[in-house]
């Protein structure tokens, strides 16, 4: 069974940043299967650069603990796609090697940051690819590209080797056309590792399960307030809808919390990214510093030469966010309004046993039209709650709005990925059949 | 004008790996990162995990100073950039450090026990280590050997009141430290104290970099007489930072902005808060100096100076229970006074001797089969022996060899005899009361005899054959 895998796709859409011609594998449940993994994920021997200039030329000495489960199950690794730069993105149009193209419509964005995975696996260049998620960037491209994307629930997946943005909050995740295939991938990638001490033994076997009659599904009001495209509510209503015709009752919840999540996100995953994008600094990998300087007017220098805006942005916000004097007011209060939601959530779970909105506010922006951080940093409203609160929270594509795709998106209890993968298994079995 | 002490020590403890990965601490002697993984090089990705052993010396050094270990405690990022630091943070401790208020018992000035008391220990990661190349090169190397070795900061409260009770403070826990088998002393840089010394009334200097026992005696020593020369100048001593210069024994001013730094602490993301407080009650701790010092007077008859310098040491006091059961009044001078004497005029470790030699040298001197003066001799040929790497031979070989038994009475009733023949004025003097007359007829006696004989033996002889006319 064991081979290789010629690998020469028509990249039209820029979805990978490296591509690997030919891709050995060996024996095992994903036998030759071609598998693309975002650019943040280390890749022994194959550059790994975050979508950055200051990773150009970096390759990994090691394997991400998921990549080696990959080629363990006899995955193929077939390239690096493209993404924000460190994940700094709702779009993949910080990436310092361009943006990528949607390719349910090349005018638009493919959504962010795991935008090169989604695009790939939307285009068929391969059938699964790996995302990473830290505020939704799985969950928002798996809908704006009309795929479905799982974010797992914090500790269930070991983070040795993806190259940090916001630690508290990422997961490294499976993305694929079908819910099917997306429970596939995670079941070879959710397996303890001792290296990430966030994580619990927790491994993820599972075939998915249509059957949920009887399930209570949670409606937010939050999810379809204010700045939700009322076209994009009605679509996932829709589908909710679907969901109760296979016997799921709905119940309304509310997570008041939201009124603080975004703050709370950002503040976080900003102050984890200052210190985490602080090693960048040109000593041990990556392009050199320029030695004739002193060492720190050659780390400042090199650092504002080879980070691009966005990332310079949220370093400085989140530097600002930990500094003496401030953090009290920034750090320790959007710790609060983190166990808020947290605590929400618990609360809206007792009486609901999965919770469903739509993933994203809208369909796929135009490319170049989020030129405003902070309109960019408002379409995250319904992704970041899930990552806050540590649950998992699954996109499935659940209809169109003016042809462009819209994700229904399913939260679950924590380590109740199963229960949300079914929930989104049933409901696109309905919908297929 | 009183002299306030506080002191932060770092030590390296002494496990076999690193705080957060498998790679191994013993880097000492060896190339430059070659003991090294992705992890301590804070290669992108790379996650830290805790060394269980670790936890458990910084638990057993919280037990031994008697401290209370925090229900949780919890690892910080501390961050700035520095080019021997590869992820541009260190993971320590801050605001919830593994344990607090500890105390540690030492001798003040005067001699009497005083207690210095410890307000935390926590752990942290070394960082790496720049090499300056020689020759004025523009550029410094980083070896990352060291970047991970586990640290244990210990800050005590400003209870020192001068550089000696500092510096006796040091070996007192180097010396809890080392019973506890937590930390190597010798080790090389193994042990790295920052110190904060103030005059009463006056502003506070922290004086940084301070590596060595003797350093910080030294080191607070010429702060004292700098902060007491500015005052007496009618000058103000200013809050400040100094590094000390181990070579020249002088502090000096850092302007550095290093000092102004923001560290921007907080809570490690890759890491679990650590509850360990239910671990201690299962640490068994061995006798610890001061109970050792107290057991060594009581069971072996020993006077205090004894006890404390034979327990200052735990091989020191290893060894000494290993001499001792013959008599060991006899052995505790020997071993406390004499060998230790000798091994340090030749910079060895008690570990170089071989006990058996010395309970066969102390048997002669028991037996009264040689003097102490040959006591010392045969000593010192056997540790030449050992510090030349030559078999040590048995004490009773050498005597025999060289013919060193303790001479009898009789035996040098001969040289007596000359000795009084050849110095007549000696002997006058001694008729007319004087004292030394004797000692020097004596030693006479003991140079001819290489000291084979008892000196107060010898002065019973001596003056028993002047008075009597014959021995
Ligand atoms: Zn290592």
């Amino acid at each position: 069974m064991a081979g290789t895998l010629e690998f020469s796709p028509d990249d039209r859409y820029n979805a990978f940043i490296t591509t690997c011609s030919t891709a050995p594998f060996t024996d095992g449940a994903l036998a030759g299967t071609a598998v693309a993994i975002k650019d943040n994920i280390s890749t022994a021997g194959i550059q790994t650069t975050c979508g950055s200039k200051i990773l150009e030329g970096y390759v990994p000495p090691y394997d991400a603990y998921v990549v080696e489960l990959l080629r363990k199950a006899g995955a193929a690794i077939v390239g690096k796609t493209n993404m924000d730069e460190f994940g700094m993105g709702t779009t993949t149009e910080t990436s310092a090697f361009g943006p990528t193209q949607n390719p349910a419509d090349l005018s638009r964005v493919p959504g962010g940051s795991s935008g090169g995975s989604a695009a790939a696996v939307a285009a068929g260049l391969v059938p699964m690819a790996l995302g990473t998620d830290t505020g939704g960037s799985i969950r928002c491209p798996a809908a704006f590209c009309g795929i479905a994307g799982l974010k797992p629930t914090y500790g269930r997946v070991s983070r040795y080797g993806l190259i940090a943005y916001a630690n508290s909050l990422e997961q490294i995740g499976p993305m694929a056309r079908t819910v099917e295939d997306v429970s596939r991938l995670m079941s070879v990638i959710a397996r303890y590792d001792p290296r990430d001490s966030t994580m619990l033994d927790r491994p993820y076997d599972h075939q998915p399960s249509a059957e949920i009659k009887g399930l209570r599904v949670g409606i937010p009001e939050e999810y379809f307030g204010e700045g939700v495209d009322p076209r994009v509510g009605e679509t996932v209503r829709d589908a909710i809808g679907v969901l109760e015709g296979l016997g799921a009752e709905t119940v309304p919840v509310s997570i008041p919390g939201m009124r603080h999540a975004l703050a709370a996100y950002y503040v976080i995953c900003t102050s984890e990214a200052s210190s985490n994008l602080a090693r960048f600094d040109g000593v041990r990998y990556g392009p050199a510093v320029d030695t004739r300087k002193s060492w720190h007017e050659a780390y400042q220098d090199l650092r504002l030469e080879l980070f691009g805006a966005e990332v310079r942005r949220r370093i400085m916000l989140g530097t600002f966010a930990l500094s003496a004097g401030y953090a009290g007011r920034y750090y320790a209060k959007a710790q609060v309004a983190r166990r808020n939601i947290h605590q929400d959530f618990e609360r809206a779970f007792r009486e609901a046993d999965v919770i469903a909105g739509p993933t994203m506010p809208t369909t796929a922006f135009r490319l170049g039209e989020k030129s405003d951080p902070l309109s960019m940093y408002l379409s995250d409203i319904l992704t970041v709650p899930a990552n806050l609160a540590g649950i998992p929270a699954i996109s499935v594509p659940c209809g169109r709005v003016d042809g462009l795709p819209v994700g229904l998106q399913i939260m679950g209890r924590q380590f109740e990925d199963e229960r949300v993968v079914d929930t989104a298994y049933a409901y696109e079995q309905e919908v297929r059949a | 004008m009183k002299t306030i002490v506080g002191l932060e020590i770092h030590v390296q403890l002494s496990t076999a790996t690193k705080l957060f990965c498998g790679c191994s601490t013993d880097y000492r002697d060896d190339e430059p990162n070659t003991h090294c993984c992705p992890v301590c090089l804070g290669l992108p990705g790379a996650l830290p995990r805790l060394n269980r052993r670790a936890v458990d010396y910084g638990l057993k050094v919280a037990k031994a100073l008697d401290m209370k270990v925090l229900e949780e405690s919890e690892f910080a990022r501390k961050n700035y950039f520095y080019p021997d630091l590869p992820k541009a943070y260190q993971i320590t401790q801050y605001d919830k450090p593994l344990a607090v208020e500890g105390t540690v018992e030492i001798e003040d000035d005067e001699g009497h026990e005083k207690i210095v008391r410890i307000t935390r220990v926590h752990l942290e990661e070394d960082p790496g280590r720049l090499v300056h190349v020689a020759g004025g090169s523009k550029y410094s190397l980083v070896d990352y050997n060291r970047s991970g070795i586990p640290l244990l900061e210990i800050v005590t409260e400003p209870d020192m009141r001068s550089p000696q009770e500092a510096r006796r403070f040091l070996n007192k826990l180097r010396t809890v430290l080392e019973y506890l088998g937590v930390f190597d002393g010798e080790r090389e840089g193994g042990l790295r104290v920052d110190a904060n010394i103030s005059l009463e009334g006056s502003e506070r200097v922290e004086v940084k970099n301070i590596s060595s026992y003797k350093g910080v005696e030294k080191a607070l020593t010429f702060e004292v007489t700098r902060q007491k020369n500015l005052l007496r100048r009618g000058q103000k001593v200013t809050r400040e930072t100094r590094h000390f210069m181990e070579g020249r024994g002088i502090t000096t001013s850092s302007r550095s902005k290093e000092e102004e730094h923001d560290y921007r602490y907080f809570p490690e993301p890759d890491l679990r808060p650590l509850r360990v407080a239910d671990r201690v009650a299962a640490i068994d701790l061995p006798e610890l100096p001061t109970a050792r010092k107290n057991r060594f007077m009581a069971q072996y008859g020993i006077s205090l100076n004894h006890a404390r310098t034979l327990t200052g040491d735990p091989k020191l006091a290893d060894f000494y229970e290993r001499v001792a059961s013959a008599d060991p009044v006899l052995a505790a001078t020997w071993v406390a006074d004499t060998l230790l004497g000798e091994l340090n005029y030749r910079d060895m470790g008690i570990a170089a001797v071989p006990a058996e030699r010395i309970v066969e040298l102390l048997a002669l001197l028991r037996t009264e089969t040689i003097t102490d003066t040959v006591g010392v001799q045969v000593l010192r040929e056997m540790l030449d022996a050992c510090a030349a790497g030559k078999p040590c031979e048995p004490p009773a070989v050498i005597v025999e060899r060289e013919g060193l038994a303790r001479a009898t009475g009789d035996e040098f009733a001969q040289v007596v005899e000359k000795v009084v023949a050849a110095n007549p004025q000696a002997v006058e003097d001694y008729r007319a009361g004087k004292k030394g007359a004797l000692n020097f007829l004596v030693g006479q006696v003991m140079k001819e005899t290489r000291g084979r004989a008892d000196p107060r033996e010898l002065g019973k002889i001596v003056s028993g054959y002047i008075d009597t006319g014959g021995v």
